[in-house]
């Protein structure tokens, strides 16, 4: 099932991504250079933290809200063989979350919204802002809603029978969503916005940051998803080989889904409105939860052994050499891989519990972030594009090796600019700071890396131009040959004909998160309403 | 109360779960690693929680709130209270207010290889503080005291950074605080007065 409304549909969802991908690359390099001071007539607190709120926003809300939603639709009518159910309701989706997203950017390219994608009350935006990011998250509720219908649905038709991996990692990622999305939603609508627009006086920033804390972890696991569901459903096919677990392949990802949720303290370490011993509790869990990426790594390896091998590859690494590294897919897999070991270990630094002091709120952590989501899920979200975009536009991609070029420069340019990104942490530079104006000498040895971050980012602006200049000509160019390939899943090494029912739905599963929800923030939450607490009234920047 | 049928239902579930799990395929290879993993990451929480339990090693926790809109009101945190205290106990104390774009007292001389016990409040939004190198970091909520006690091993200059965007002249917001070597540092003159000792 690959007909024509439902391309139309994925391929309006990923163009909206990746625009908003690349408005936002181009102000990812003017932060570096204006963040380095060394063109002094940049210097801007006000456009600074404009352009920063902004570039937060489209990177993390609507660069990847829209990607999953395109890619989520395709997955759904190819692997389960069905249209779109309620396509009118996707398409009302996609216009509120665009109105969302539009919204939002009134108030935030105008310096009125300069609180950073994370809010930080009682700093306060325009009510427009909360009001846009809301309609975002409320857009992509309408396409968790048909994901999870259209599961059902194909459940009920064909009992007894394993949902396709690739519907399955994705139903799980829309039942992680609504999860995810709640905290979030709890505090704009209960606390930001009454606050904006003068209903309420006051808000308690302790209970809002509790409450962000709930999406902040597993929104970082919904983005990340897709580029797993990428590394189970695609790569094993593209590699040439087989998936070396399906059923393993499933529990991951309900491991990754059930535990992502109940851990979001790990980002309150060093606050003071949660007692130690919750902060611990989430510690704990935020381990577990390295558990099933372990497991991930193990998996994406062993399939990419396989087809190494059966591409004549011998020896203990040389089926490394024998891969097609000029597959795309192939390709980013390996990159994602080399930047999820680093990014994964400096993961490990921070949630290291009290350990977290000498790296928290340093320039150590948009390091991390930038690796681990700008680098390895990002880089996934692009060889989906280059698979993808044949596929809906029916034509094959302009030009595969400046595909190629583009995810190596994607690759330099990340490590480049996270490397000294992570060693201004160590040396003590806080994130979120426009220029350095402090008179000690620790900022000398600042200059140096600050220097070559203005590269890194100058590769990666580069690089992201030819995705969207390759993306744009595959589908503008007039090709007269005929293109009829297929989307093709990775075949698992064992056929899986049976599914114990665990591994084959979420009902379980969405008790066992209740359950964890509620001993891992319910207390947590009901304290301020015992509290003697104090609101604070809202500010302007 | 009658346990039994619970039990029972208990049982017949995690037997059932067992078997289950039992038919799943996985293959000797993943199962090994699996098992590293699980050892590794218990490696890994058992360090912590047992620093944290046994060693005392947490991130500054105490919940405890007060009104960020009336801190020159209060007892402690008015202008007079400020900065460094030695309590009769010989506990040393230091009393700081983060408000847009300064940390108050501006200037403060700490001794060294001595803990300290940091009381930091807002009063106005979100702050955060951070001495580079130290593990001296907090975020400061307005509405609530951030609490925490460290030491410092080496004298010198260092700065205090203010780590929390809390608007546009965040950049703005540092000072400076002295660490001296522990045999030259006096208290100071209001505290001592109180009749402090200077931790000798």
């Amino acid at each position: 099932m690959n007909d024509a409304a439902t391309r139309k549909l994925a391929l309006s969802n990923l163009w909206v991504a990746f625009i908003a991908f690349i408005l936002a690359c181009f102000m990812g390099e003017y932060q570096v250079l204006e963040r380095s001071g060394f063109i002094t007539a940049l210097n801007s607190p006000s456009v600074y933290f404009a352009s920063v709120s902004t570039h937060g926003v489209l990177m993390a809300f609507v660069l990847t809200t829209f990607f999953i939603m395109g890619f989520g639709y395709y997955i759904a009518t190819t692997s389960l063989k069905q249209p779109i159910w309620n396509i009118k309701l996707a398409w009302a989706g996609f216009a509120v979350s665009l109105f969302g997203t539009v919204l939002a950017a009134i108030p935030l390219l105008t310096g009125n919204a300069s609180v950073l994608y994370t809010f930080y009350l009682p700093m306060l935006a325009h009510a427009a802002f909360y009001i846009g990011a809301t309609l975002l998250i409320v857009g992509s509720w309408f396409w968790c809603v048909i994901m999870l219908v259209m599961f059902s649905q194909w459940k009920k038709a064909n009992p007894g029978l394993p949902v396709p991996l690739a519907m399955f990692a994705t139903t799980a990622n829309a039942l992680l969503w609504l999860w995810t999305s709640a905290g979030v939603a709890v505090e704009v609508l209960f606390q930001a916005i009454p606050l904006a627009l003068g209903w309420i006086d006051s808000i308690d920033p302790g209970l809002a940051r509790t409450l962000f804390a709930w999406t902040l972890h597993p929104i970082v696991y919904f983005w990340l998803i897709p580029a797993y569901t990428a590394f189970y459903v695609f790569v094993p096919k593209q590699a040439g080989g087989f998936l070396f677990s399906d059923e393993v392949a499933r529990a991951a990802l309900i491991v990754l889904v059930v535990f992502a949720l109940p851990i979001g303290f790990h980002h309150l370490y060093m606050d003071p409105e949660q007692g130690k011993g919750w902060k611990l509790l989430h510690g704990v869990g935020t381990f577990v939860v390295a558990i099933p990426t372990l497991v991930t790594g193990f998996t994406v390896i062993a399939s990419l052994e396989i087809a190494g091998r059966l591409r004549g590859g011998k020896g203990l690494f040389g089926w490394i050499l024998s891969l097609p590294w000029t597959n795309t897919m192939v390709l980013s897999v390996i990159l994602a891989l080399l930047m999820l070991i680093f990014g994964g270990f400096g993961g490990i630094v921070n949630a290291s519990y009290a350990m977290n002091a000498m790296v928290h709120n340093t320039a150590w952590v948009p390091g991390h972030f930038h690796l681990i989501f700008g680098g390895t899920t990002v880089i996934m979200y692009f060889a989906v594009a280059y698979y993808l975009w044949p596929l809906l536009v029916g034509k094959p991609l302009f030009s595969n090796a400046l595909a190629l070029f583009q995810l190596w420069t994607w690759f330099i340019g990340m490590s480049i600019l996270t490397t000294p990104w992570h060693v201004l942490g160590l040396l003590g530079q806080p994130r979120r700071i426009s220029s350095v104006v402090y008179n000690n000498l620790l900022t000398l040895a600042w200059k140096p890396y600050e220097f070559m971050m203005i590269f890194g980012g100058l590769i990666l602006l580069g690089s992201a131009c030819l995705l969207i200049y390759n993306l744009a000509k595959t589908q503008l160019n007039p090709s007269s040959e005929a293109f009829d390939q297929q989307v093709e899943y990775a075949e698992p090494l064992h056929a899986v004909t049976s599914l114990p029912e665990y591994l084959n739905g979420f009902k379980l599963w969405n008790k066992v998160i209740a359950v964890l929800m509620v001993i891992s923030f319910g207390f947590p939450i009901l304290q301020f309403f015992f509290m003697d607490t104090f609101g604070s009234s809202g500010w302007g920047n | 109360m009658q346990t039994e049928p619970i039990k029972q239902k208990c049982t017949l579930l995690m037997r059932e779960i067992c078997t289950q799990l039992q038919a799943i395929h996985v293959d000797q290879l993943e199962r090994k690693w699996i098992t590293i993993s699980l050892l590794v990451i218990g490696l890994f929480v058992g360090i912590i929680t047992i620093d944290a339990l046994f060693h005392g090693i947490n991130p500054p926790s105490k919940v405890e709130t007060i009104e960020s809109a009336s801190l020159h009101l209060s007892q402690e945190f008015a202008e007079d209270n400020l900065g460094v205290q030695v309590e009769a106990s010989g506990k040393i104390i230091i009393r700081m207010v983060a408000g847009r774009y300064s940390f108050f007292p501006k200037h403060i001389d700490v001794p060294a290889e001595t803990p300290l016990t940091f009381r930091w409040v807002s009063m106005d939004v979100l702050h955060g503080v951070h001495i580079p190198m130290t593990n001296m970091s907090t975020m400061i909520v307005p509405g609530y005291v951030a609490e925490i006690t460290t030491t410092f091993p080496q004298p010198g200059e260092y700065p205090l950074l203010c780590n929390e965007y809390c608007g546009l002249g965040h950049n703005h917001m540092w000072s400076n605080i002295s660490v001296v070597a522990k045999e030259t540092w006096t208290a100071p003159a209001k505290s001592s007065a109180k009749g402090g000792s200077n931790n000798e």
